[in-house]
């Protein structure tokens, strides 16, 4: 039997039918085609499937669709402001805190909510909060510069400490 | 991986929720926080035929006082006891649990209840609230009752809850001056269950000593347990090094771990003694009006 549901995404709304057993990732991915949010294990353990929920971060792997009904959802395609990249995904490019980006959406989606919580997060409140979301490539220490660059200069993206060379590579 | 096929009801109550798992029985489960729900459904561990959504159910959101009692409704998620000042100043061993359970996004959907009722033998609210004056209140088709949660963990995933019974409330006793609390947890790698975990309540009398212990264990058993041995030890008397160091090795015999990836039987008897140890000098000094943060091993 299907549900039929009606969700916000990114200031959208969209109706809908789901079937109960569908996960909120899929139907962000294959029903509305909003393919930035990753899978990456689907049972709760790499983060990548992160989004906010009426402003609460969760894994979008570990919530079904229909629970979604009548709620705001913020997939990483909603953090651009006025047409340019949110100041965490500005800090990802701008301290290399990728590679093969895979786990990234993930990533900016967890250190948005971190940020909106904690403006100023140390460099172990970081830690201790993004142990949530797993990276297989950059080894975390450009993530998490790149989030306290963030939290030290809201805005501009720009750590204080940031060598031109490593901040001034994008315009 | 996606879960078997299922039907899906909203309750907008707790009775509506009871009679609907009278009307579907076995072939129902509660859905809450569905932190470990949804992994079982998606690995078929778990595969009922009807879910019963209770998110929406208002009454049973968040966390109260009332009286010299912590009330968390069924609903009441990790995040929002972590979160709470009323937690942290009168129970900071719940502060510490919270803290130490999974990591942000599950500590946002999962629920205290929900712990209990998965009963999970390395799960962290069963161990840390042991330690503490714990009663769970269901509701069933012939009404409420309330039960201490000693006996409603009954063994490994296991507890007395019937098919037709929800849990409504976990209430806490808050505790009288001069007592302080702490919860210790190791853990392979952040946010993971835990390997070995330990709860600890201590009540000082005016002399500094020790007038009431409670110690929890987690993980190292089938279910969590009370350390007795240990806790005989420290009643009545001044905590000293050596003392603790004592009631260390109880724990360690008290512990009945198996072997698994996590560790060895000695190994996790070891750490248990270590936590329990740990987790005692931290609630000590709390006790005495010390701050300490949790402790993240
Ligand atoms: C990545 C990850 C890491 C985790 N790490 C930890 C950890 O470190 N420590 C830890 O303790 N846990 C951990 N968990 C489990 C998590 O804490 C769950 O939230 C918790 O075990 C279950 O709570 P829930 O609200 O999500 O319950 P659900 O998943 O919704 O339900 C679990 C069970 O309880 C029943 N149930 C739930 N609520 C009620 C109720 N009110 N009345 C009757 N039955 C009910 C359900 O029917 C089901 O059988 C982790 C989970 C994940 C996905
Ligand atoms: S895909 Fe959701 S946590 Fe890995
Ligand atoms: S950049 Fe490749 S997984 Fe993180």
């Amino acid at each position: 039997m299907t549900h039929s549901v009606r969700i916000t995404v990114n200031g959208e709304a969209y109706e809908g039918d789901v079937e109960p057993r569908a996960l909120l990732v899929q139907f962000l991915r294959e029903q509305l085609g909003l393919t930035g949010t990753h899978v990456g294990c689907v049972v709760g353990e790499c983060g990548a499937c992160s989004v906010l929920v009426d402003g609460v971060l969760v894994k979008s792997c570990l919530m079904l669709a229909v629970q979604a009904n009548g709620r705001e959802v913020t997939t990483i395609e909603g953090l651009r402001r006025g047409g340019r990249p949110h100041p965490v995904q500005e800090a990802f490019v701008n301290g290399f805190a990728l590679q093969c980006g895979f786990c990234t959406p993930g990533f900016v989606m967890a250190a948005h909510a971190l940020l909106a919580r904690n403006p100023n997060p140390t460099e172990e409140e970081i830690r201790r909060d993004l142990s949530s979301n797993l990276c297989m490539c950059t080894g975390y220490v450009q993530i998490v510069e790149a989030v306290k660059s963030v939290g030290s200069d809201p805005g501009t993206g720009r750590h204080r400490g940031q060598t031109p060379e490593r901040g001034d590579s994008t315009p | 991986m996606f879960p078997a096929d299922f039907d899906y009801v909203v309750p907008r109550s707790v009775d509506e929720a009871v009679a609907m798992l009278v009307h579907y029985g076995d072939d129902a489960k509660v859905l809450a926080g569905g932190q470990s729900l949804i992994p079982m459904m998606k690995l078929r561990i778990a595969s009922p035929r009807v879910l019963i959504d209770v998110n929406g159910i208002a009454e049973l959101a968040g966390l109260r006082r009332d009286g010299d009692r912590l009330v968390l409704g069924a609903l009441c998620r990790h995040a929002d006891v972590a979160a709470s000042p009323l937690v942290r100043e009168h129970l900071p061993l719940m502060h510490d649990a919270a803290q130490l359970t999974a990591d942000v996004q599950v500590r946002n959907r999962g629920t205290v209840a929900g712990s209990l009722a998965h009963a999970d033998p390395a799960g962290d609210w069963p161990a840390a609230l042991l330690a503490l004056d714990t009663h769970v209140t269901v509701a069933g088709p012939d009404g409420t009752r309330t039960v201490p949660l000693a006996a409603f963990l009954v063994d490994a995933y296991t507890t007395q809850l019937g098919a037709n019974e929800l849990i409504t409330q976990v209430a806490v006793g808050i505790p009288p001056g001069r007592t302080g609390g702490a919860y210790a947890k190791f853990e392979r790698r952040a946010g993971d269950f835990a390997v070995a975990s330990a709860g600890v309540q201590v009540t000082l009398d005016e002399a500094g000593r020790c007038a009431a212990v409670a110690i929890s264990c987690g993980a190292v058993a089938p279910s969590p347990f009370r350390a007795r041995a240990a806790e005989a030890m420290l009643a009545g008397q001044a905590l000293s090094e050596d003392l603790l160091a004592q009631a260390e090795h109880a724990v360690r015999d008290e512990a009945s771990p198996f072997a698994d990836t996590r560790g060895s039987v000695e190994y996790k008897r070891h750490l248990a003694g270590v936590l329990v140890r740990r987790a005692c000098v931290a609630a000590l000094a709390r006790a005495r009006g010390e701050r300490v943060d949790t402790l993240h091993l």
